[in-house]
């Protein structure tokens, strides 16, 4: 493999590793904070880009009005709406569906398997409601393609990982300097007292499900610039794969979340591009899975803790 | 005279059940209403072992199933059926009445040792890690079955329906039916009878409190390899009941997390660590599944919001950690005084 190649596939490994990155840190939030896998995440990415979607063929004036306006406003019209009406869904889920239950003492394994009753409720509306077929996504940035030493990629990439690593950052910032973000991280180290100190416990899983649905509501509209096609199972598999992914860095933390999403994008996109190389023909591409989640298996054997985790002490 | 009753329920379900398709008295579209509701009582039952008893989070059941479903498919096609693949049957049909469910328990035997694949990590392993390694695994063996391609990769695997016939051939009974129903019973009565043992008693020692239960002497790996393996083992009898339905066709898409949804949904909805709410849950979902068919998509909107909203008013499941001999004592004569003892300890 040349290196040319080599950066070819690294870029688009990137590219993504930052689905499942921003995906898995929707998972990882929540987690932290309630405990909850949240098995709808993934089908809120799907909510995002269709809402996305929606505002985007809008606004460009497919539905036959017009518009005259410029396309960064589209663009930046269009990431805020989703993310705005994104964060709504998921407000509404926590308050419907996962609220009573834990006001009631519910297990939370049965909270687990509500989230993904609402998981299937959010896909199945979506087919019954638009049909089966698939959406094409509008062109929201021109694409252009640049080609530096061999290695030609696309400014939608480069806006693709660049978006993502900010959003990564201002995460990380958010959590260690706001006064929200230190509560999440409080009500993730202890979930007894820090409510006893008048932390409102309510407002930040709210402030919770708002963060993780807007990073999969911006996900969702990344996917859709960088793929042009959204069906309504999309978030399936990716929110399973994202999920492992923040359990391998370590569920509950933000950088784990980042790290196992990279992780696994850089597995999948490189077992697939191996089996081009002279020598791994053996190697296709449906092997892909099967790696990936053998390696995945074998890090959380060793390390059961995932990449990031730290053992909790238990007491006996 | 009372000992008598469970033998002669069980007797007349079955006499009514396999007599009745075998009369056509049940036409075939409730035999595999039937079907199904058996094969998801061996599921939801044996999943509850972990995810109720145990108080594991498994979500990767379907991965087993998978792993039986193949195996003693292929044991029967190769065995009793003509096959592109496998050449002419090696037996004569009239063998595969009495092996059949001797293939089966080879499928099932082969499925409990894939289960070692999450037995093992789960020594150091809990909670949320361990559903991932059961949801790895999952994917795992979707994986490797959609890459041999010997056995049809993804695009499945045909010729059950042959052996069926051949063995319809030999001697017309349902036969599957007749399988799954003793199938299902055995399911019932070595779960029972495992959680009112020693053993059951450890595993819910496990759930209560790991490290205590091992400090009181439970062999925790060990309890744990054991209720794995027969956890995933029954998956893998289910998975060969499956496979040899009317549709005599499994593909890796089958066995997906979708599949595994719907049999930890069937758990959560019966109650955790509760045999005949499993059933209940079992017989119930498998029915309104059928009966929501009319609905088309819109019947996967429907269940779900159904199930939401059952949650929020039974947040514990139909029967929570109760048997139905709990909720109706009176029951206890027909079902016996062992499940009576049982009871109590749980409590």
């Amino acid at each position: 493999m040349g290196l040319d190649i080599f950066l070819q596939h690294f870029l688009n490994a990137l590219q993504w590793g930052s689905f499942y990155a921003l995906i898995a840190l929707g998972y990882t939030m929540v987690y932290g904070v309630l405990l909850l896998i949240n098995f709808a995440h993934g089908d809120i990415f799907m909510v995002g880009a269709y809402i996305g979607f929606f505002i985007a063929t809008f606004l460009l004036g497919i539905g036959g009005n017009s518009f005259a306006i410029p396309s960064w406003l589209i663009l930046t019209l269009t990431i805020l709406g989703s993310m705005v009406l994104t964060s709504g869904v998921g407000l509404t889920i926590e308050r419907v569906a996962y609220r009573p239950l834990r006001e009631r003492g519910a297990n939370r394994l049965y909270v687990v398997i509500t989230a993904l009753m609402i998981g299937l409720f959010l896909e199945y509306l979506n087919l019954s409601l638009l049909g089966a077929a698939d959406r094409g996504f509008p062109e929201l940035i021109q694409t252009d393609v640049y080609t530096v030493g061999g290695v030609s990629f696309t400014n939608v990439k480069l806006i693709v990982i660049g978006l993502s690593v900010i959003v990564m950052v201002a995460l990380e910032v958010f959590l260690r300097r706001t006064k929200i973000g230190m509560a999440m991280r409080a009500i993730s180290y202890d979930k007894v007292a820090v409510p006893l100190m008048g932390v409102p416990m309510n407002a930040i899983i709210a402030a919770t499900f708002v963060i993780g649905s807007s990073l999969a509501a911006l996900a969702g509209i990344m996917y859709g610039s960088a793929y042009h096609v959204l069906s309504f199972d999309m978030g399936i598999l990716i929110g399973w794969k994202a999920f492992i992914a923040a359990v391998v860095g370590g569920i509950g933390e933000v950088r784990g979340a980042m790290v196992g999403g990279f992780l696994l994008g850089f597995i999948e996109i490189f077992v697939v591009a191996l089996g081009q190389v002279p020598g791994f023909e053996w190697l296709s591409s449906t092997y892909r899975d099967l790696v990936a989640f053998t390696v995945l298996l074998v890090i959380l054997t060793v390390k059961p803790t995932g990449l990031f985790g730290v053992a909790r002490r238990q007491k006996v | 005279m009372k000992k008598y009753y469970l033998p002669l329920l069980i007797l007349v379900l079955f006499v009514g059940i396999v007599g009745g398709s075998w009369l056509h008295v049940f036409n075939e579209y409730w035999q595999l209403v039937i079907l199904f509701m058996g094969i998801n009582i061996v599921l939801t039952v044996s999943l509850n072992l972990i995810n109720g008893f145990m108080g594991e989070f498994s979500c990767g059941h379907a991965g087993f199933m998978a792993v039986g479903a193949y195996v003693s498919s292929i044991l029967t096609v190769w065995l009793f059926a003509d096959d592109k693949i496998f050449g002419p049957p090696v037996l004569p049909a009239s063998w595969a009445i009495p092996l059949f469910p001797v293939i089966l328990i080879i499928g099932a035997i082969a499925a409990s040792l894939a289960g070692l694949l999450v037995a093992i990590p789960s020594f150091r392993t809990r909670g949320d890690y361990l559903a991932i390694i059961t949801l790895a695994v999952n994917y795992i063996v979707k994986s490797a079955i959609e890459n041999m391609e010997v056995i049809g990769g993804p695009r499945g695997f045909v010729g059950m329906k042959r052996v069926m016939n051949n063995m319809a051939a030999v001697f017309d009974a349902p036969w599957l039916l007749i399988w799954t129903f003793i199938g299902m019973l055995a399911t019932i009565f070595i779960i029972r009878n495992f959680m009112s043992s020693t053993f059951g008693k450890g595993i819910e020692a496990i759930r209560e409190d790991e490290i205590a239960a091992e400090l009181m002497s439970v062999n925790t790996r060990r309890l744990k390899v054991i209720a794995f393996m027969l956890s995933c083992g029954l998956a893998g009898l289910a998975g060969g009941l499956f496979a040899h339905g009317p549709g005599g066709y499994i593909n890796p898409g089958t066995f997906t997390i979708l599949k595994s949804t719907e049999v930890m949904v069937m758990v959560y909805l019966g109650g955790m660590g509760s045999i005949s709410g499993s059933i209940i849950s079992a017989i119930g979902f498998t029915l309104l599944l059928e009966l929501l068919r009319p609905l088309g998509t819109y019947k996967w909107v429907v269940i779900p919001l159904l199930l939401v909203v059952m949650m929020l008013f039974r947040p514990s499941g139909i029967l929570g950690n109760k048997e139905l001999t709990d909720v109706f004592p009176k029951l206890r004569a027909i079902f016996g005084a062992e499940e009576e003892n049982y009871a109590h300890a749980a409590n």
